[in-house]
């Protein structure tokens, strides 16, 4: 092999190390900064408390009850639907041009920036049907963004259940959706569990899709009913609206601490379920 | 028996609710994009919309020319590109080709993770470290910047770029990189001349999802580009397509209003043609496969 030849071949793998460090190291320092700059700042007070003047306290704990409605609320009615949506693909439509159709819409709404769901969930649900922002029109919002990674996910778990099954229960006698409900569904749960834990994590990190939807409040409202329609800011919009508008910068850093746990416990998680799934 | 068909039918026609839901979602957006953005076009008047160069939505005589937002949001694209497009690029054959079992295990994890950091994050992140830093680098008087911008984009897009490109590049059949390295072909060569070439729909599919992730990114840019309606530069403040919504929508009214939605509408078309081309790319990938 001549020089030249073999100069280019060390470049290059120098070149892709290169990269690859660059990009673990990315990671690590992100995390790194992120908890020692917020880590410091999470105090019993910080979780337990409500912004107040009055009481002097400066507290997220609005805003976790908050992030954990959104969470619940979009949850409900993303899932069935998108459990739904899917088990009508694989099991249930027989017009292919129909399939594709539907696969296309998917794809194009997993493409759809968060703002734009911002802005017409602002149209639609909050002025369009007058429900004000809150935690509904921020979940039914956030319901649409999220609904292709549960249909896809379904979809795929849908897809590795063996042919053999069904035919096993349709020829004891099983109907259709009989079939479904005891013996195709049970076999996807771990996959639909996998789907809507990254989804948990999608809905965790959302803020521009929810600064308009649903708000930017941070009154502590414990009644469920009342938060559907009173302006309530996730852990994600009020670490942009205490960094931006309010130039707390170490409560933004204690908030994004958190946040990150959370995205390393939801990944953890996933991972986990995966596993169990391969084994299965 | 009779009860049995009944659910069944019950069954069938709420799965195809479902099934529907996801089309009527996407005429839904599209209608309600057209429908609240056209009005403020017709009244501006395209050529004076998409064309003027000065935006100036709450001066006494208003301007309305988006052509600042979409530049910056080009500009942005591009540079974020330039930057993330070799680093992921170099990472997907990395992790595809040569690294170990365990090693491609932490890398993916990390990749895995990048992917899960939310918006915001990055955006507080870039503020904090990256604006100081530019500002200081280069003596400006203000850090928030174009360049700033591309910087967090560039890491954002990563992800998208890596794992689609990785699934490309895994996908190459075994037997053209043997005949290659047969034929006396380096490693190196072997990726770089046979198995890239061989993925290039599916690694162009990525790098059209990371443009698409750029061009809709929000938050992140609302905290590092300084937010301002200039013609972009390197290091002047600049307005993103998606900022310029999110920045004027809690105060604005009337035709300026209107004008928001008009972006979005003008940021939506963007995206749809992005989609379009992505969904080609993927398709014209799996058929190379066969």
């Amino acid at each position: 092999m001549n020089s030249s030849r073999k100069a280019w071949n060390n470049a290059v793998k120098f070149i892709i190390w290169f990269c690859v460090v660059v990009t673990v190291a990315l990671l690590i320092g992100l995390i790194g900064y992120i908890l020692i700059r917020g880590v410091p700042y999470i105090t019993v007070e910080l979780l337990t408390t409500q912004r107040s003047a009055i009481n002097g306290t400066i507290g997220i704990l609005p805003n976790i009850i908050n992030t954990i409605y959104l969470i619940l609320t979009t949850m409900v009615v993303a899932l069935p639907i998108g459990i739904g949506g899917a088990i009508y693909l694989t099991e249930y439509a027989k017009n292919r041009k129909l399939v594709s159709v539907i696969e296309f819409a998917t794809e194009s709404l997993a493409g759809i920036p968060s703002i734009i769901y911002g802005l017409v969930g602002m149209m639609v649900f909050v002025q369009g049907m007058s429900m004000g922002s809150g935690i509904l029109a921020g979940s039914l919002t956030l319901a649409i963004m999220i609904l292709p990674n549960i249909l896809r996910t379904t979809q795929e778990a849908l897809k590795t259940v063996p042919q053999s099954y069904r035919e096993g229960a349709v020829g004891l006698g099983a109907t259709k959706w009989h079939t479904i409900w005891t013996i195709v569904l049970p076999c996807t749960m771990d996959g639909v569990v996998g789907g809507a834990i990254l989804s948990v994590g999608k809905i965790v990190g959302e803020s521009a899709a929810l600064l308009y939807t649903a708000g930017t409040g941070y009154k502590l409202v414990t009644n469920y009913i009342q938060a559907l329609g009173t302006s309530s800011g996730s852990l994600s919009v009020m670490l942009y609206v205490y960094y931006q508008e309010y130039g707390e910068v170490d409560l933004a850093f204690a908030i994004a601490a958190i946040l990150m746990v959370i995205v390393l416990i939801i990944n953890f998680l996933a991972k986990f379920v995966k596993k169990k799934l391969k084994k299965g | 028996m009779k009860v049995r068909d009944t659910i069944e039918k019950f069954m069938n026609g709420l799965f195809f609710v479902c099934g529907m839901v996801s089309i009527a979602m996407v005429v839904l957006i599209t209608a309600y994009m057209v429908i609240s953005g056209l009005p403020a076009i017709i009244e501006i008047g395209p050529i004076d919309f998409l064309f003027g160069t000065e935006w100036a939505s709450t001066a006494a005589d208003p301007k309305y020319g988006i052509l600042p937002f979409i530049l910056a949001s080009v500009y942005g694209t591009l540079g974020a590109c330039l930057i993330g497009v070799p680093v992921g690029l170099m990472t997907a054959i990395f992790l595809s080709k040569i690294a170990g079992k365990k090693t491609a295990g932490v890398v993916r994890t990390a990749v895995e993770l990048l992917s899960g950091i939310p918006s915001v994050v990055y955006g507080l992140v870039g503020a904090i470290i990256l604006v100081p830093l530019i500002m200081n680098t280069f003596s400006l008087k203000n850090g928030t910047c174009l360049l700033a911008a591309i910087l967090v984009l560039a890491v954002m897009i990563l992800p998208s770029i890596i794992s689609v490109s990785e699934t490309a590049l895994s996908a190459v059949p075994p037997e053209y990189e043997e005949g290659s390295l047969a034929l006396g072909a380096t490693e190196m060569e072997t990726y770089f001349k046979v198995s890239l070439p061989a993925a290039k729909s599916g690694v162009a599919a990525g790098i059209v999802l990371g443009i698409g992730r750029a061009v809709g990114e929000a938050m992140a840019v609302m905290m590092v580009a300084g937010n301002v309606a200039n013609m972009p530069s390197l290091f002047t403040s600049v307005t993103f397509l998606t900022t310029a919504i999110a920045k004027e929508m809690s105060y604005s009214g009337g035709l300026q209003r209107q004008a928001l939605y008009s972006i979005g509408l003008i940021l939506f078309l963007f995206i749809m043609i992005i989609n379009t081309i992505m969904g080609r790319l993927l398709k014209k990938g799996d058929g190379d496969k066969k």
